[in-house]
């Protein structure tokens, strides 16, 4: 390895160092350098977190008489989340007497499917556009893609209108994964509402539990 | 015939181009590198396939974690001259008649971590040095209707910075009503707009899915 070479000259008895070409040992200081060098390596972080935007309907506040807004109970399609990752589904609009749930789960042939179903003319639309771009036909900048994007869905009129809500025992989890599928699929109309009791039942009898509370009729 | 005699002397090699790629390398490393600052409770994010990065400045956190104590957090702002944070404080102070001094709003300024005690306890968390000391104190932001703390942070701190955005870091496994509950004390405070936090997961529909 490289060291300081002290070379003797053997021509008389005279010790001389020879000039120039001294050589200083880098090894430690290689050795220093690799080990910040993997330090900050391993420190580094690359994959910064990503996040997702959702957007809430307005809050009615106490006392404010605003009538919610009217959507076609053809088009609804209410989404419920239950524990251990369980989706339920049913379209229009719950009667405790006729409604049955629908279980269904996360997987690619579960919720995704039936989304799928009601979705497809959009989502072609969208995938059409999508690949003209990637093969060229349209030349388009990133910015006005996602413009373009939004504005197929905004004029979207036969698409489903998703209503998402939670049942109380369900996790985050499925919350983030429920507004993924609406990305993915690509559904046009989709929001955040509260459990109402009727729903809250029909989940309450798809999981074989018995109704506890009287307090929920109430309402 | 002449003997080919391979010097004794011992092989060296040079080094030069080895140090100076390794200098290069350290130089990259440290200018990249951005030391956050310690996250006060660990959280799972959910995984999610939005691509969006998260946002560097102008963002105010809620942080919830998996034992359901709420943490939040903002920023200095993207200058460090903007000093959000003791401001934040000191508003947060004046209505619970605290006052804090020159040198606990510097040290909250600086310390980057998400508040995670009630105000009432504050002035006791910033003096202390001890980590772990600290940590005993940190039994989350009050969020109940009688002394709601949180309301009160994201309402100066949207004072203070009206280009504040929200995010919400939530842990994998919460169950769901304890984050309807923060977006709703959200939603009362008019902020109706979130960022979840999540991390990133391919996902990709394929052909046949469609045609069927």
């Amino acid at each position: 390895m490289a060291e300081v070479q002290v070379q003797e000259n053997t021509k008389g008895g005279k010790k001389k160092p020879k000039k120039g070409d001294a050589h200083v040992d880098m090894t430690p200081m290689v050795d220093l350098m690799s080990l910040l060098i993997t330090f900050f390596m391993l420190t580094a972080a690359f994959s910064k977190p990503k996040v997702m935007e959702i957007v809430l309907p307005e809050k009615i506040k106490k006392g404010e008489k605003v009538e919610p807004p009217k959507i076609a109970e053809s088009r609804t399609l209410n989404v419920i989340l239950g524990p251990n990752d369980k989706v339920y589904w049913y379209p229009g609009k719950a009667d405790p007497e006729v409604t049955v749930l629908q279980e269904t789960d996360f997987s690619a042939t579960g919720i995704r499917k039936v989304l799928l179903d009601r979705n497809r003319a959009l989502f072609r639309k969208i995938d059409d556009f999508q690949k003209k771009v990637i093969s060229g036909e349209i030349e388009i900048s990133q910015d006005s893609l996602r413009s373009a994007i939004s504005q197929l869905k905004k004029d979207d009129d036969t698409g489903p209108i998703v209503l998402i809500k939670a049942y109380k025992t369900s996790k985050y989890k499925n919350f983030v994964d429920i507004i993924d599928e609406m990305s993915i699929v690509g559904i046009a109309r989709y929001t955040v509402t509260d459990i109402n009791w009727v729903e809250e039942k029909l989940v309450e009898k798809a999981l074989g539990i018995a109704p506890v509370a009287t307090t929920q009729t109430a309402k | 015939m002449p003997k080919i005699k391979l010097g004794a002397k011992s092989p060296r090699i040079d080094m030069t181009p080895m140090v100076d790629l390794f200098t290069l390398l350290l130089t990259f490393f440290i200018l990249t590198a951005t030391f956050r600052p310690q996250e006060s409770a660990p959280v799972d994010t959910p995984f999610s396939v939005s691509e969006k990065p998260i946002m560097d400045a102008n963002v105010m956190t809620v942080l919830i974690a998996k034992d359901k104590r709420v943490f939040f957090n903002i920023d200095n702002g993207p200058d460090t001259i903007l000093k959000f944070r003791p401001k934040v404080l000191a508003e947060m102070g004046k209505r619970y008649n605290i006052e804090f001094n020159e040198a606990e709003l510097r040290q909250f300024e600086k310390s980057g971590t998400a508040v995670g005690v009630p105000i009432q306890k504050m002035k006791e968390y910033l003096n202390t040095k001890n980590s772990d000391e600290r940590r005993v104190l940190e039994t989350g932001v009050p969020i109940d209707s009688t002394d709601n703390q949180l309301a009160l942070w994201i309402l100066f701190a949207r004072q203070v910075n009206p280009a504040v955005q929200t995010m919400i870091k939530g842990d994998a496994d919460l169950e769901f009503p304890v984050v309807r509950e923060i977006l709703s004390i959200l939603q009362d405070k008019n902020v109706n707009r979130y960022s979840l936090v999540t991390n990133l997961r391919a996902v990709e529909v394929k052909e046949d899915e469609i045609a069927e």
